[in-house]
């Protein structure tokens, strides 16, 4: 990350965790969605309702900092949103609302559900001829234990959702890991594996689809300590 | 109904782009030509409730109406969160068309049914609940429901009267001075044959939710009489709610909260359970005798 961008995101990371302890790297989903929001993703503050534009779904939906500090930092949310996280009166919880915040796709929290939306919405731009528009969905190793995931990536593979992207963040937090790996669990999908914090390697990993095939990127992150 | 409901959601899908059926390999060859005619809108996910019923948010996310069918014990118990979480979370509605009613499939075993279901849908709230008592009332409650974005739940059965009565709100099917019945879908001619000489009011509805609160409080009884062909008391609260100023006895009839563990044909449950003509009559005569009867207990 570009040192001026560092700065910018720590301070509005700041600005949400009151801690200024925590340097970006503690985010194990900054780097992806950095450079999803400020690389790939054919969205902005202005198309939200934009029925053509890219879909962003937060599965993992458990400490949305970085997504909060992301979506400020793009302008889709005022910063001072980030002053009062999860509090009363606050729009930012510690999993994100659709309805309280633009630009926000999905609600989520409870794991296992965003590739399942995902499905669904890259089934429904299709069956309105938006073939433009991409469906990114993230998640995480241990989030994949939801057997809910395993149902949208078997048909997503069987079918050829070639509009659908899985992020999987790796940061080995799985209790009882993935042997073998993570990409070969997406049976049908192309794969890209790559380093997580490495901003050219993640962009390379996700415009690495073939148009025939969901694509998934396993982004590797430093080991859950 | 099943076939009804078939040819409905088949011509929605040729009249309204807007219109999808997902399933879960649950008449996934009745919908076979409607498949061909529309690929896109026609998804069989195979055997996977919880994608489903996520298929159908992310397809109403995008502008869509998905109409979402299976047995009600897949569609509703199974994929309870995602109903939760994919639909109701998201701000967004979905039809949700089930078959299986109860104990329709009494001899597959407790696996195939679902009297809970409208109850769970009463714990997420802002759900339609449509019971329809007549393969005629199917397509109209469907068109009806295709035709906004509202949550929706259309549950079929395989149990009907022998007419049907389209009209959504309360209707009055006789007058009587002793209390009034409410017969909710398919309990209807079990329950009008059970009233023979008793000096009752029968009304009739096939929409449980919203409830028709004005309409039950028009029938002027203060003691009622609910006989649903799900979960017993599932209704119970809104009547209580509805008659809180006055004074007011109530009697919930419906399926019990028990595996029987038995199979046989759903006749057979249905007087196990004391929902055919001769049990209904039993619980109905107790309730409108002088006193009341005893208090009634729960299995």
């Amino acid at each position: 990350m570009a040192a001026p961008t560092t700065t910018r995101i720590s301070e509005l990371l700041t600005r949400l965790t009151g801690d200024e302890k925590h340097a970006p790297s503690a985010y194990s989903t900054l780097d992806v969605l950095w450079v999803l929001y400020d690389r790939v993703l054919r969205t902005a503050p202005d198309r939200v309702d934009d029925p053509d534009r890219d879909r962003f779904l937060l599965s993992k939906g458990h400490g949305p900092a970085a997504y909060y500090a992301v979506l400020a930092a793009k302008g889709f949310i005022p910063e001072e949103w980030l002053d009062d996280l999860a509090g009363p009166d606050s729009r930012l919880g510690h999993h994100p609302d659709r309805l309280l915040v633009p630009g926000v796709e999905i609600g989520s929290g409870s794991l296992g559900h965003g590739l399942g939306l995902g499905v669904g919405t890259a089934l429904g731009l299709r069956a309105q001829g938006l073939t433009d528009a991409r469906v990114y969905v993230l998640t995480g190793d241990a989030e994949l234990d939801e057997g809910a995931n395993h149902e949208a990536i078997a048909y997503a593979g069987a079918t050829g959702l070639a509009s659908l992207t899985a992020i999987v963040i790796d940061n080995q937090s799985s209790t009882h890991g993935w042997p073998g790996g993570i990409a070969r669990r997406f049976h049908g999908w192309t794969s890209s594996t790559v380093d997580g914090r490495d901003h050219d390697a993640i962009e390379r990993g996700l415009r690495a689809h073939t148009g025939t095939a969901p694509h998934v990127v396993v982004a590797v992150v430093e080991k859950k300590g | 109904m099943r076939q009804t409901f078939v040819d409905t959601a088949t011509a929605l899908l040729d009249d309204d782009p807007r219109t999808a059926v997902v399933l879960a390999d649950i008449s996934g060859a009745a919908f076979a030509p409607a498949a061909r005619a529309h690929p896109d809108r026609v998804v069989n996910v195979g055997i996977r409730e919880q994608l489903m019923l996520g298929v159908a948010g992310g397809l109403a996310l995008t502008g869509l109406r998905p109409i979402v069918h299976s047995y009600a014990p897949f569609v509703v118990d199974r994929a309870y969160e995602q109903i939760k979480l994919d639909l109701n979370h998201q701000g967004v509605g979905a039809v949700l068309v089930s078959i299986g009613a109860s104990y329709d499939a009494s001899s597959e075993g407790r696996t195939h049914q679902s009297p809970g279901d409208v109850a769970l849908f009463d714990t997420l709230g802002g759900w339609t609940v449509h019971v329809p008592g007549h393969a005629d009332e199917v397509g109209p409650l469907l068109t009806a429901a295709a035709a906004h974005d509202e949550p929706v739940y259309i549950r079929l059965s395989t149990q009907h009267n022998a007419e049907g009565r389209p009209t959504t709100g309360m209707q009055t099917i006789r007058r009587g001075s002793r209390a009034a019945v409410v017969a909710v879908g398919p309990m209807l001619d079990t329950v009008l044959a059970a009233m023979e000489g008793l000096d009752v009011t029968l009304a009739y509805t096939n929409t449980p939710r919203p409830f028709d609160v004005k309409g039950l409080r028009a029938l002027g009884h203060s003691d009622v009489v609910l006989v649903e062909p799900y979960l017993a008391g599932t209704s119970s609260a809104v009547v209580s709610d509805a008659l809180r100023d006055l004074p007011h006895r109530l009697l919930s009839l419906g399926v019990e909260c028990v595996d029987l563990r038995r199979y046989g044909s759903p006749e057979d449950h249905a007087r196990w359970q004391g929902l055919d003509a001769a049990g209904l009559r039993q619980s109905i005569s107790a309730f409108v005798a002088p006193g009341g009867g005893p208090a009634r207990g729960r299995g």
